[in-house]
């Protein structure tokens, strides 16, 4: 029953991972990309790291401290990728770099 | 109980699978037209880099990869903001 529940957290990351990795590669213009990224790496990144911390309370649980430590590093995860996110969105539009619309090349 | 052998394969495919999404992100860090594509690049980079320290910290047992995973995360993510903000203005101290 742990196994299963470990496996299917990292596999849900890992897919996030995969599909924002993807979508970095594969979307037309700056802004597109820093969507697919900036939502998928957090969940994926969060996901991995939950199973790592479920592994962690039952196989290491003479050391439960470390989860709080891993608990510390999803949380500023989920404060601080969104905000990277948003700062580099937002200077890229002010030094005028125009979004992409149908029918342009991709860029 | 759990068996120990099984896990690590475990963390050793999932290591390598963000091992490649880190590959297919270089791409876009090294050709991506203009500078803020690669700025993102290296963001998300970064990002999947926290996760690679700390399955390896579990992949050989040594917690002390958790403490070098949080410092990372908040090199990454001031990094970004410096560059945000240099782009932006030409600038790092102005207000």
């Amino acid at each position: 029953m742990l196994e299963v529940i470990v496996v299917v957290f990292l596999a849900l990351g890992v897919f996030f991972l995969f599909v924002g990795a993807i979508g970095l590669l594969r979307f037309p213009d700056f802004y597109t990309r820093l969507h697919a990224t900036g939502k998928c790496d957090t969940l994926g990144v969060a996901l991995v790291i939950l199973g790592l911390l479920v592994y962690h309370l039952f196989y290491y649980s003479d050391t439960p401290l470390v989860c709080v430590k891993l608990l510390f590093l999803i949380l500023f995860i989920f404060i601080s990728n969104p905000t990277a996110t948003y700062a580099l969105m937002k200077a890229a539009y002010r030094t005028g770099l125009k979004p992409w619309k149908l029918g342009d090349e991709r860029r | 109980m759990i068996e120990i052998e099984f896990f690590q394969t475990v963390l050793l495919v999932v290591g390598l699978l963000i091992a490649v999404t880190i590959l297919l992100c270089i791409y876009r860090a090294v050709v991506g037209p203009g500078v803020f594509n690669v700025v993102a690049a290296v963001n998300v980079i970064g990002t999947k880099t926290i996760v690679l320290l700390v399955l390896i910290g579990y992949y050989f047992e040594r917690p002390m990869f958790f403490d070098i995973a949080l410092l990372y995360a908040m090199l990454n993510f001031i990094g970004t903001l410096v560059f945000a903000k240099y782009l932006e203005r030409g600038d790092v101290c102005s207000r």
